[in-house]
Parts: structure tokens; sequence; C-alpha cells
């Protein structure tokens, strides 16, 4: 199989295969489940990393440097946020930190 | 690193960034999947770190990583749950700023070997530019920095179409001319800012959830086919479930409002503009302030004293009082006489899908106590007291008789069908659908109390 083909196939497979899962998450925690999306959605930092590894002069570096910039705070804060609000969700008779 | 080991470790990891997902189906496992998902990203980060030649860039790298941590460190912390919508909004933004300008560079830098992987750089480039201004609209809306209303320029779905159209003929020349590549990156990412900003300034209140849920997939999607230009398996898959989600999120949401996607997108946005001339309902011009004819708060007193089953219905109104508080504290009061308190969510409730368990949540109310609108639906008839806090659309009778109206359709939590109805509304103009509320209008088991959440919470609380 060529690369081509198995890069769409990985990608179908990974939107059905997440599309399930996600269908199975309540409502309750779709604004958690967003903000843990944002977080997935910089895994667009990889691509970042390689492209400024190839880049050779100052413009193409600084540019690479400010899309790991984003992509970074996208990783970081999406998972921070995402946790913050977690540790919220607290059950009846449930007290202090969340159960995590 | 061979190449088959790299591909066998990215498979685990996209794995186990799915195993996190659905750890946050049940809320017990939420934290634990997240944090799970987290420790994938870390040991993809490191991955692709260890099998990539940085050379002279590493000085830039390792900049731009630091940077990015102590801001996201800042965000964080400092981010209040009321402001989680334009957070997302943001995060959709810079999301597709990454994969847009890791397009453009490999693009630029001629790493973008068959007419497969330029095809993909372009397409990344502008799906990516689009999430990026979009996004950064929306995020302006919902901070206040823009007018929140929808803004309808002339020609608004020609141009949008026109850029659509002139994106698509871009990608499909950038392979027919390799050398001029980054020259058509050019037009191309402006195209792409352009068609993000018409889509974004035309939706506001309560359209919101849905764009930001579309975005949100979009940014997703940008990064998977950024993927595709690079080669990389793992931005392909996690990119991937992005997508998924934020599609799926935006088929609730749309679900939830009787609208299509289609119509969200090239127009017929539901603006105030849209509400019709005949009213089925006529609408009362002046009112007194307060309480007008029909119940009074002494009534409310009589029906807090005999409820033994009370439903609480929260809205965008209670986040912009800042008033969870307040209702935490009703629910207190009241579950210390023994009644039940209970609060039902509208899936559009708030300004993104699950604001309003956010907030509630953070006001310390259990989770066991918010429920869906299916569950709670069949129960009003058996409820005693309602009790809607600044929700207004999604419990409009009308959107079960008013035909041509924008909410037509729409289904409601049905509030009205409660024994007693206490609405604290900050006015009674029609919401943002502009359509006038039948229940407004005075009945003897209906309190309308009008003014700030807080202040009318206040009013309840004294008299439990």
């Amino acid at each position: 199989m060529s690369r081509e083909v198995i890069l769409v196939l990985v990608f179908l497979a990974a939107t059905l295969l997440g599309y399930r899962l996600i269908h199975a998450v309540p409502s309750l925690l779709h604004t958690p489940l967003m903000s843990g999306m944002n977080a997935l959605s910089g895994i667009t930092l990889l691509g970042m990393l390689a492209v400024t590894a190839l880049a050779g002069g100052v413009i193409g570096r600084v540019a690479g440097a400010v899309g790991i910039v984003a992509a970074t705070i996208n990783v970081v804060s999406g998972f921070g946020v995402t946790d913050r609000m977690l540790k919220m969700f607290r059950g009846r008779g449930q007290d202090g930190e969340g159960q995590g | 690193m061979s190449d088959s080991l790299y591909y066998v470790l990215s498979a685990v990891l996209a794995v186990g960034v799915l195993y996190g997902i659905r750890l946050m189906s049940d809320v017990k496992t939420a934290a634990r999947g997240n944090r799970f998902s987290a420790l994938c990203m870390l040991l993809a980060i490191a991955l692709t770190m260890a099998r990539t030649d940085l050379r002279g860039s590493i000085a830039y790298i390792i900049l731009g990583l630091l940077v990015g941590i102590l801001l996201s460190v800042w965000m964080t912390v400092k981010v209040r749950m009321i402001q989680m919508p334009q957070m997302v909004g943001l995060l959709n933004g810079l999301g597709g700023l990454a994969s847009a300008i890791a397009a453009v560079m490999t693009l630029a830098l001629g790493a973008a070997k068959g007419g497969f992987e330029v095809v993909s750089s372009g397409l990344a480039l502008a799906v990516g530019a689009l999430t990026f201004s979009g996004s950064l609209v929306a995020a302006a809306k919902l901070h206040g920095l823009m007018p929140p209303k929808p803004r309808v320029l002339p020609g608004h779905s020609l141009f949008s179409a026109l850029s659509a159209l002139a994106m698509a003929a871009l990608v499909v020349l950038l392979p027919l001319f390799p050398a001029s590549a980054a020259l058509l990156s050019l037009p191309l990412a402006l195209l792409g800012l352009a068609f993000g900003w018409l889509f974004a300034v035309r939706v506001g209140g309560a359209d919101m959830p849905i764009t930001i849920s579309l975005l949100n997939s979009t940014s997703g999607v940008a990064a998977a086919i950024a993927g595709m230009a690079l080669g990389d398996v793992l931005l392909v898959a996690v990119g991937g479930i992005v997508g998924a989600s934020g599609l799926l999120l935006t088929q609730i949401m749309c679900r939830a409002m009787n609208r299509s996607l289609a119509g969200v997108l090239f127009g017929r946005a539901a603006g105030p503009s849209a509400a019709p001339e005949a009213e089925p309902v006529p609408a009362e011009g002046d009112k007194p302030a307060e309480a007008p004819a029909g119940a009074t708060l002494e009534d409310a007193k009589a029906w807090l004293e005999d409820a033994k089953s009370v439903v609480i219905i929260p809205g965008y109104g209670m986040a912009l009082s800042q008033a969870q508080e307040r209702v935490k504290r009703l629910q207190d009061a009241l579950s210390a006489k023994g009644k039940g308190v209970r609060y039902a969510i509208h899936p559009v409730a708030g300004r993104m899908p699950g604001h309003m368990n956010v907030l509630l949540a953070e006001a310390d109310v259990p989770y066991e106590s918010l429920l869906e609108m299916d569950e709670v639906n069949p129960d009003f008839p058996d409820t005693d007291l309602a009790l809607v806090v600044g929700a207004n659309d999604v419990v409009n009778p009308a959107a079960n008789t008013a035909q041509g109206t924008p909410i037509y359709g729409m289904p409601i939590l049905e509030a009205g069908k409660a024994k007693h109805l206490v609405i604290c509304n900050f006015d009674d103009k029609p919401g943002y659908a502009g359509v006038p509320n039948p229940l407004y209008q005075p009945r003897p088991n209906v309190l309308l109390l009008l003014g700030d959440a807080k202040d009318s919470l206040d009013k309840l609380l004294e008299r439990v």
C-alpha cells in the first residue's frame, strides 16, 4: 500500500473510532471535552517541530518558533484547564479535591 | 530509530489517546483520562524530538516551547469558568494558526514532494487560516471585544462562496506550479482568513455553541491534513479524532436548536431580525418593572413552603449575573427542608456545549443533580415548582406552536408544565431568537421576577 493510502485510512479509522468513543461522553462533560480536544489539536506541534528542524534561514526558524508557541499553548493550557474543570465535578457527599 | 518501530510507537500512543477519551465517558474517571491523554501527548512530543535531526533550529525550538509553556501556565491559572467559551475559541484559533504555519513552511521548504503532499499542504493552510480568523472573531465576540450581534454584509453569502471557490482553485493549482508554491500560499492564506472572518461575523449570541463546536472540529481537521502533508501518522490520527469530536458536538448543537449545519454555515442566521411581524402571542408594551398581575412574592413563599420537588433551569443570564452561588444557596436551603432540588440543563443553554454544567460544578452543585433535557422533561408535570434563572428561548413554548419563527421545532424544557413557575429574568423582552415567550403572560401560577438574577434569588432566599 502506498503511503498516501495508509494516511487516508488512518484518518478514516481515527475519525470513526473517535466519533464512537466521544458519543459516550455525557453532555455534562462537553465543555471539558472541548478543551481536551483543544489540547489534542496541539498535536500539530509534532508537525511544527519537524518543519522547524528543516528550516535553514532565520525567517523560517522564527516562523517555526511562532507556530511552536501557538501549538504549545494548545497542548499545555488545553490539558491544564480541562484538569481544572474536571476536578470541580464532584458527586454528592464528596468534599475536597476531585477524585482524579 | 527505524521507521517500523516509529509506526508501532505511534499506533500505541494513538490508542492511548483514544483510551483517555474513553475514560472521559464517566465523570468519575474523566480527570484520569485527561491526564492519561496528556501523558501520551508528552511521549509523542518526546518521540518526535528524538527521531528528528533538530540541527541549528534547536535554540528556536526550545525558546518556542518555553514561551508557550509560560503563557499557558498564566492562562490556565487566570481563566475564569465564565470565560471558558472564549478560552476554547482562542485555543481553536491557535491550533488553526499552528497548522497553517506548518503547512506554509512545508510548501516553502519544498518538504512536500508529490502532488498528494502539496495538495494536502494547501488544504491544511486554507482550513488552518479560516479556523484562525473565525475563532478569533468568535472569541472576541464572546469576550466583548467585538459587538456580539450577528453582522451581515451586503452580498455576504456571495463573498463566502467566492472565497471558498477561489481557495479550492488555488489548492488545485498548487501542484501544477511547484516552483511558485510558496508564492501561491499567500493569497490562499488571505482567502482562508477572509472566509473565516465572513463565517464568524454573522453568528452571535445563541448560535455561538454551534460556531465554537464547528471551529473545534476544523482545528483538528487542519492538523490531520497537515499530518498528511508531512507523512506523520500520529498527527493524522489525533487530528482526525479532534475533527470527529467537534463534528459530533456540532451535530448535537444543531439538533438541539433544530437548525441545519448548512443553514448556520451559509446564512439564514436566526438573528433577531428574523422574527416575524405577526405573532400568535400578543406582547405587552409597557409593564410595571416588577411582578405584574398574576402571582406575587407572597404566593412564591407559599409555593416554596409546599413544594416537594423543585427543578431549576439555568440559562446564560445566570452566567452573566454570576448568580450560580445564589442558586446553590437556594438549593441548600430547600434541601435542608427535605425538598428534592434538581437542575434541568438544555444542550444549548449558555455559549458553548456543557457551559452550565461547568459553572454549577464550580459552585459545588453535585453532578447527580444536573439532568439532561430528555431525562427531566417527563418529570415536569409532577414538579411542584420550576425556577427559571436567566433562560428564555430554551423554555419558550412558542417553539412548539409558532410556525415560521427561528425557534419553531426546537426541543424545549417544558417548564411551563410545572405546577408553579418562577422566572428570574433580566427583562421581559423576547430572548435571543426574538420570539415573545407566552410564559410571561400574567397567570396565577407564574411569578415573573425581573432584574438582576442575584437580587431576584435573594428575594426568594428570604422567603424559604
